[in-house]
């Protein structure tokens, strides 16, 4: 009976974990850890910057975090934790800022103006889009109400 | 201990946040653009409806530095534009909010497409 339980046991321990568990962690960790990075820099921009607003702080924050994730993006390490990290690593702003380098990069070879230039938001255009259009509709019933 | 149980804090929802991505990439097999789109809006349709100000006292970079984060500083800044500045505002009033997130991605994609040459060697 205890060598039956025990065997169980020792499958479940060996097998190997399925793909949605193994994807939904990586997902996790590597989102919470780029969070994290982010609190910390919003932490020292406003130790740096007493004076500044709340908002601009945060607004900082996002700049200096987007610089990190083009910068990961072209010396090409934030593709390869994408690899692992799925939805962590495309959620956060890193992840938006990697939709619009990666494809700047990829094009280059096709010049400055129609290579980088017309194709940088071929993933980002939609993001852009909805923002300015839900923008506008808000404003305006905001306007209304 | 403070600071720790903050950062704990910012992870949890944070990675939840990221978590729930994923589990829309594996149960839909979605595009990174798609899913973009759509935490973004669900920031905005937070914000608007007031909840993400108590999101993010809780869980500060755990809300802002996902998509959501750029969402609702769009309608927070088309929400203030039309309060103060009337009918220009409010049709200005977002995108001057995510100005300096879009500037920030421009200039650097730009800067480092020209010095980096991509990394896919597949073409």
């Amino acid at each position: 009976m205890t060598d039956k339980a025990e065997y169980r046991l020792y499958v479940k321990k060996n097998s190997p974990r399925s793909p949605m568990v193994r994807s939904l962690f990586a997902a996790f960790v590597v989102g919470g850890l780029i969070c994290c990075v982010g609190e910390g820099i919003r932490d020292g921009i406003s130790a740096l910057f007493p004076s500044f607003s709340e908002e601009e702080v945060g607004a900082w924050t996002t700049v200096v975090m987007i610089f990190l994730g083009s910068f990961f993006t072209a010396i090409g390490v934030y593709d390869r934790l994408g690899r692992f990290a799925g939805g962590g690593s495309i959620v956060p702003i890193t992840g938006f800022a990697n939709s619009v380098v990666s494809p700047a990069l990829e094009y280059n070879r096709e010049g400055v103006f129609f290579g980088i230039c017309a194709k940088m938001f071929v993933i980002a255009g939609p993001i852009i889009v909805f923002g300015v259009v839900s923008g506008i509709v808000v404003g305006i019933v905001a306007c209304l109400v | 201990m403070e600071v720790f149980l903050d950062y704990l804090k910012v992870f949890a929802v944070g990675g939840a946040l990221c978590a729930l991505g994923q589990l829309l990439i594996n149960k839909t097999k979605m595009s990174s653009a798609r899913i973009l789109v759509l935490f973004m809006l669900l920031g905005l349709v937070l914000e608007v409806a007031g909840a993400f100000s108590y999101m993010k006292e809780f869980a500060s970079s755990g809300v802002t530095i996902p998509i959501t984060g750029f969402g609702s500083s769009i309608a927070k800044g088309a929400i203030e534009g039309a309060k103060e500045g009337g009918a220009l505002g409010a049709v200005s009033g977002g995108l001057k909010a995510a100005a300096p997130g879009i500037s920030a991605v421009v200039f650097f994609g730009f800067i480092f497409a020209l010095v980096f040459r991509s990394h896919s060697k597949k073409i």
